[in-house]
C-alpha cells in the first residue's frame, strides 16, 4: 500500500502538472480537493484519466467520485479493491 | 486621447516591457522558457502550469503588465477590457489534443482548445469584468485594433483595456501586449497605429 501511495503521488503531479509540488508535499489523507490541494473539477477528470491510463479501472458510478478522490490514500484503497476483484 | 502606458513584447527567447529587456533565456525550447520565466518573475499562481501555451504566453505578459505597475483599484472590475487578436487560434493547442484522442482524450487539454481561454484566464487573475474579443488575423491588424480599441475606450463600454497580439504555433511565438487607458503616466505614448508598429517591430532584432 505504501509503495502504491508514493507512485500515486508520483503519476498525480506529472498527470496534473503540479509542478511546484514534490510527492512530500502531499499528505496521504490530506483532502485534494477544495480545502486540500485545491484542485477543481478538470483535475478530477484528470484523474479519472489517470486511473484508467495506469491502473485500467474505470469508475463506473460518478457518484462514486468525491469518495474515491477524497485523498491519496482512498485513491490507493479504491486501486487496491478493484486490483484484487480483477 | 487614449495613451498606451505599457506595452510588453515576448518573441526570439526574449521579454522586454516598455522596450527594456527584462528576461532573455537563449538555447531553450518554448516550454523551458515559459517556465524559467515563471520562476524568474516569481509569479506564485500554480495554475500556470496548467495552461497551455497560448494561455501562459498572454498570462506572463499580463501579469508583467498589470502587476506592480497598473493600479486597477481606480477603475470598476465592468470597465477593464481585453481585446486581443492572433494568427493561429488555438492550433498549437488543437493539434496537441488531438494526439490524445488517439487514446485517452485529455480534458485539461480540451478546455484549451479555444483561442479565447487566454482572456479568460487573464481576467481569473485580474479581475477584468469588461468588454472582451479576440479577433483572428492572418497577420496583426494594427489598424483594425488600434480603431477597435479606440472604440471600445470612446463609446464607455471600457476605462482601460489590455489590447495586442498573442500568437504561438510549435516554437514560434510573438506576443506585442499593450495597456491602453484615458489618463498618460510618465513614460506614455500616444494610443496610435504608428505607435503600435514600433513596439511591434522593437525585438525584430532580436536572434
Amino acid at each position: 500500500m505504501e509503495a502504491l501511495i508514493q507512485d500515486l503521488k508520483v503519476k498525480i503531479i506529472e498527470q496534473l502538472n503540479l509542478q511546484d509540488l514534490s510527492p512530500a508535499d502531499i499528505g496521504d489523507d490530506q483532502p485534494l480537493f477544495v480545502e486540500g490541494l485545491g484542485l477543481d473539477s478538470i483535475d478530477a477528470l484528470e484523474l479519472i484519466v489517470m486511473l484508467q491510463q495506469h491502473y485500467g479501472i474505470k469508475i463506473a458510478s460518478p457518484e462514486e467520485g468525491p469518495k474515491i478522490f477524497h485523498s491519496v490514500r482512498s485513491i490507493a484503497d479504491y486501486i487496491t479493491a478493484h486490483q484484487k476483484v480483477a | 486621447m487614449p495613451y498606451i502606458n505599457s506595452w510588453c513584447r515576448i518573441r526570439n527567447h526574449r521579454i522586454a516591457v516598455n522596450d527594456q529587456t527584462v528576461w532573455t533565456a537563449e538555447e531553450t525550447d518554448l516550454a523551458a522558457f515559459l517556465s524559467g520565466a515563471y520562476r524568474h518573475f516569481d509569479i506564485g499562481y500554480p495554475k500556470f502550469y496548467k495552461m497551455d501555451r497560448l494561455s501562459q504566453l498572454g498570462f506572463l505578459a499580463a501579469e508583467l503588465l498589470l502587476k506592480d505597475r497598473f493600479d486597477k483599484e481606480k477603475y470598476p472590475a465592468e470597465a477593464l477590457g481585453l481585446v486581443l487578436a492572433n494568427a493561429h487560434s488555438s492550433l498549437d493547442t488543437d493539434a496537441r489534443y488531438q494526439q490524445t484522442l488517439a487514446g485517452i482524450p485529455s480534458p485539461a487539454l480540451f478546455v484549451y482548445t479555444l483561442p479565447n481561454i487566454v482572456i479568460g484566464e487573464i481576467c481569473i487573475r485580474h479581475q477584468f469584468k469588461g468588454e472582451q474579443a479576440f479577433f483572428i488575423f492572418e497577420t496583426f491588424d494594427i489598424p483594425f485594433l488600434n480603431d477597435y480599441i479606440d472604440q471600445v475606450l470612446e463609446s464607455g463600454a471600457a476605462q482601460a483595456v489590455l489590447g495586442g497580439w498573442v500568437d504561438v504555433l510549435q516554437e514560434d511565438y510573438d506576443v506585442c501586449l499593450y495597456l491602453v487607458e484615458h489618463q498618460p503616466q510618465p513614460g506614455s505614448i500616444i494610443h496610435n497605429q504608428q505607435n503600435i508598429r514600433d513596439i511591434y517591430g522593437s525585438l525584430d532584432t532580436g536572434s
